[in-house]
């Protein structure tokens, strides 16, 4: 009963995933672009944790602490590197 | 289905609702910073509600502490990734929003 619970949850929350892309796809900066991605990382997290519980896979939850780790380290390199030109 | 179950599905559902919320938001709000705004609430508040919800349903109280490690984690490194995008968008002259 859970198990199809968190499933379904899961596949509620990769929906808003795919909604998202179109922002990627609009921009019209890149931080626009860079925040849907920061979402996606959050929404992968948390689906990962529902589907970690929802198959027994307690593996997935080290998968979802990497997702949360590189979403981080992600974002401060695309403010640091790739959105060059900020510098007065 | 037990009380505790039924608390868990009502938690899930609330988290899953400020996900969509969060992402109608980001489709919808018109600069970088009104953005940053509705997905810090996705980031912080969905993910919470989820991670407790999946807290209540946990096999031992050791994988709950560990979600709710993961939640922190994830709050306090979207804190930081908005404010140093803000910081960028202003850095860059991007201008707030007025209606």
């Amino acid at each position: 009963m859970m198990a199809t619970v968190n499933l379904v949850m899961a596949l509620l929350l990769l929906t808003t995933l795919v909604a998202g892309l179109w922002r990627v796809l609009r921009g019209p900066t890149p931080a626009d672009r860079m925040l849907a991605a920061q979402l996606f990382g959050t929404t992968a997290v948390a689906s990962l944790l529902l589907l970690a519980q929802a198959s027994g896979t307690a593996a997935l939850r080290d998968v979802a602490l990497v997702f949360a780790l590189l979403a981080a380290v992600t974002v401060v390199a695309f403010v640091r590197r790739a959105w060059k030109g900020a510098r007065e | 289905m037990s009380i505790t179950e039924v608390l868990a599905t009502a938690l899930l559902c609330l988290g899953a609702f400020f996900f969509v919320a969060g992402t109608v938001g980001l489709l919808r709000f018109p600069d970088v910073y009104t953005r940053l705004h509705a997905l810090t609430k996705a980031d912080n508040v969905g993910l919470g509600l989820v991670v407790a919800g999946l807290a209540l349903q946990a096999p031992s109280p050791a994988v709950a502490g560990k979600l709710v490690l993961i939640w922190l984690l994830v709050v306090v490194a979207s804190a930081t990734a908005c404010h140093l995008v803000a910081q960028a968008a202003m850095r860059r002259g991007i201008v707030p929003w007025k209606r």
